[in-house]
């Protein structure tokens, strides 16, 4: 009986060769995912948001729904 | 005594590695083995068979029938006079197992699997029970109108405009978008 000799060293670099790329790819896409994903639209929405963004416009609005403690709705 | 307890027990059974101090099962632990009546003398090398420790401390048999012993006596001439048969007697000599048998898997995760859900089922008859005679009252916060008062108070103040609750909500037509 003749077996073929077994794998006697190197088993460490042997996996490395496909993990290592493997985990940069995996780690740059996560990365590169999460950014166009969710950082991007998140900063256009914010972006969007304040474009036009009147303040005063929406105090009155929270005014009159009666919220606030400090100022009463405009009376008429 | 580290390896004993890494040894033969595979990653489900934990539990076994308490079963490992126990007198039975120091060598038969995948089977669920016969009982030893002897306890075994923990303060001697053990046999063990065990991926991560190639060469246990001791071989398997430790008591050689004349037969085990005039093919010891033969090992230590040239191997290439040895059969195929008497190798493999040798290596039973010195091992319990091989490689592949050691590493096969058992079934033992269907019952682990088992066991665990019914449990969990268990659980929730509890948690029903708890319900019934435990737990007080839900707070009012969750009765009658008053959850849609909150979200229309939520809504009033304007929380999570940008990109949460308030942003799905059309302030012009009151209604959802």
């Amino acid at each position: 009986m003749s077996l073929a000799k077994p794998m006697m060293r190197g088993m460490l670099a042997k996996r490395l060769r496909l993990h290592l790329p493997l985990a940069f790819v995996v780690s740059f896409s996560s990365a590169l995912a999460f950014n166009l994903l969710i950082a991007q639209p998140r900063k256009r929405a914010y972006a969007e948001f304040y474009k036009n963004y009147d303040s005063v416009k929406d105090f009155n609005a929270m005014r009159e729904a009666g919220i606030f403690e400090s100022v009463r709705p405009i009376e008429k | 005594m580290f390896h004993l307890a890494a040894g033969r027990v595979g990653s489900l059974a934990a539990k076994r590695a308490t079963a490992a101090l126990s007198t039975s099962s120091a060598r038969m632990m995948a089977s669920h083995g016969h009982e030893v009546s002897t306890a075994v003398d923990m303060s001697k090398p053990q046999y063990t068979d065990s991926a991560d420790y190639p060469l246990p401390d001791v071989p398997y048999k430790q008591v050689l029938t004349d037969a085990d012993k005039s093919l010891k006596q033969k090992e230590k001439g040239p191997w290439n006079q040895l059969s195929k048969e008497e190798k493999l007697a040798l290596y039973r000599l010195k091992f319990l197992k091989t490689y592949p048998e050691m590493r096969h898997s058992t079934p033992e995760w269907k019952t682990a699997l088992g066991a665990a859900l019914f449990l969990m089922g268990l659980t929730g008859f509890i948690v029903w029970w708890q319900k019934v005679y435990v737990f007080p009252k839900r707070p009012r916060t969750f009765e009658g109108d008053w959850p849609e008062k909150q979200l229309k108070r939520m809504l009033d103040m304007r929380i999570n405009p940008v990109q949460g609750i308030s942003s799905k909500w059309d302030y012009e037509k009151g209604q959802w978008k």
